[in-house]
């Protein structure tokens, strides 16, 4: 995708390659100007007390906060554990998932044995089952780390067992041909062959855990920016709790881009 | 070079089991193939053509019946046959000298001797400079001359190509066809090739199998004698006695749309 002209490109393609990087500009010119109004606006709203920042805060008190978070020192270690806490969660979910999804493929059997009970497992809102977690598991970074697990096992499991089978049964075929043995197809065909469903398990997965770690932290824990976000609004500090949510989304976006960078380098060599 | 037949196939039959009855697909099939020898099957779709070269490949047991190979009775996939599928079905997360080994990973024969021959036909079908590529940077008929390669790299004694050209566009598989006849007799190797394409059928095979309806069974076998300059399919397509060939099989196809 080189926007370099070269010289025998002709007046009208210069023209086009020209047009379509305008318009990619104005988009993002468009979207920063987006984010820039809203904050003018909330701020200048805030100001004139057309609304009240008492109940809405403001981005000012927002960036006081940020730096009196990072003055306590404190701000860090809470960002580190919900980081911490989401990435185990989602690496644990789509590794037991893929393995489950394995032994799924291994026997039909088993398979379909346990298909009603995947199905309904995967309709209930796992969200329901957190105070069984922190019962059985205990108030505990463990018992988060189980709720992020939890809602991403059942759905990693269906999609990759649904993407095994969807891999091409002629490849499979043509391995069957040379002889290959079960373990064979798995790890020659199965496997390699899925790692792009797989991936986009992964992506799914990071959305999830965030949501399974925070209802976690709301109700668990002592540290993290669940715990921050939910003691803000406890305390009625509306300051702390927008700056929290504000962490939390810059966050998540680093963590999902991070994820698209590393599909990029496994899946790109395939092309 | 032996005289006696490759290929072996005797009183062959195959009955398919589903919730809505049974499918007898295949009746009484008994064939020969010697060595060195190419032959085509055709039939009317469904007719259980491909069912046939499952069974010679080991893939699945006859009902009654057997298929010997080198006078020994085929029981499961062996390193004597090389399936060529429809299309390349290359992987596309390997190189292109990693899909070459594949057959041999699978047997664990990867080894000097091995290497060395898979490297010396990537050479001469002069893929040699782009072993290190994915299949995606390659053309339609690279890839296909790949997976020949990929098959012939485990050195079987007979290739079965099941429609191995119906995925290419017509101008490309006329020039694949040639190749893969080319290198299939330069490298001496039997072959079965079964298709739904007639004139495909006549123009690279010596004998010419033709299956009724299902339940598939031998109707009739021509030997193809051709009167052109070169033993090349797209020359034999050329001979005077081709379309007569092709209207017997035609007629005996008994196709109603």
């Amino acid at each position: 995708m080189s926007e370099v002209p070269t010289p025998d490109v002709s007046a009208e393609h210069r023209e086009y390659l020209r047009n379509r990087k305008l318009y990619r500009i104005k988009i993002v010119a468009a979207q920063a100007l987006l984010l820039v109004g809203i904050i003018i606006l909330w701020e200048a709203a805030a100001n004139w007390r057309l609304i009240d920042p008492f109940i809405t805060s403001q981005p000012s008190r927002v960036v006081k906060t940020l730096i009196s978070l990072h003055n306590g020192g404190d701000l860090y270690r809470h960002i580190g554990i919900t980081v911490f806490e989401t990435v185990v969660g989602f690496t644990l979910g789509t590794v037991i998932g893929t393995g489950v999804a394995v032994l799924l493929w291994w026997s039909d059997f088993l398979s379909r044995v346990l298909e009603p009970y995947l199905v309904i497992l995967n309709s209930l809102p796992k969200i329901a089952l957190a105070p069984i977690i922190i019962v059985w598991i205990g108030q505990g970074m463990t018992a988060i780390i189980a709720m992020a697990l939890f809602i991403s096992l059942v759905v990693t499991i269906l999609s990759v067992h649904s993407g095994f089978a969807q891999v091409d049964t002629e490849k499979v075929k043509l391995l069957r041909t040379f002889g290959a043995t079960k373990i064979q197809v798995l790890s020659k065909v199965i496997l390699p062959a899925s790692v792009p469903t797989i991936i986009a398990a992964l992506k799914i997965n990071v959305g999830l855990s965030w949501v399974g770690v925070i209802v976690g932290e709301f109700l668990v824990s002592r540290a993290g920016l669940g715990y921050l976000i939910v003691y803000g609004g406890q305390v009625f500090r509306l300051d702390l709790v927008m700056t929290s949510v504000i962490i939390l989304a810059v966050a998540a976006a680093i963590m999902y881009q991070s994820i698209v960078f590393l599909e990029k380098i496994i899946v790109g060599q395939r092309h | 070079m032996r005289a006696g037949p490759l290929v072996e196939i005797k009183k062959l039959s195959m009955t398919f089991h589903s919730p809505a009855g049974e499918i007898k697909a295949l009746g009484n099939i008994s064939l020969e193939i010697m060595e060195g020898e190419f032959v085509s099957i055709v039939g009317p779709s469904g007719c259980g053509k491909s069912t046939l070269l499952n069974m010679v490949a080991g893939l699945i047991k006859p009902a009654s019946g057997e298929i010997c190979i080198n006078n020994k009775t085929v029981q499961g996939p062996t390193s004597l046959v090389g399936y060529m599928p429809q299309s390349d079905r290359l992987f596309e997360w390997r190189t292109i000298w990693k899909n070459v080994l594949l057959g041999l990973e699978v047997q664990k024969k990867v080894d000097k001797h091995s290497r060395g021959y898979a490297e010396e036909l990537l050479t001469k079908y002069g893929l040699y400079e782009f072993r290190n590529s994915y299949p995606s940077q390659l053309s339609g008929g690279m890839r296909q001359r790949v997976a020949l390669i990929r098959t012939l790299a485990i050195n079987p004694e007979l290739l079965l190509l099941d429609e191995a050209f119906s995925a290419l566009d017509y101008q490309t598989r006329l020039v694949v066809a040639d190749e893969v006849k080319q290198i299939i007799s330069r490298e001496n190797k039997t072959a079965v090739l079964v298709t739904h394409d007639i004139a495909e059928a006549i123009s690279m095979a010596e004998r010419v199998v033709v299956l009724t309806k299902r339940p598939g069974m031998i109707k009739n076998i021509h030997h193809i004698a051709l009167t052109c300059s070169e033993k090349t399919p797209i020359k034999c397509r050329e001979a005077l006695e081709f379309k007569d060939y092709f209207n017997k099989i035609w007629k005996e196809l008994d196709v109603h749309v």
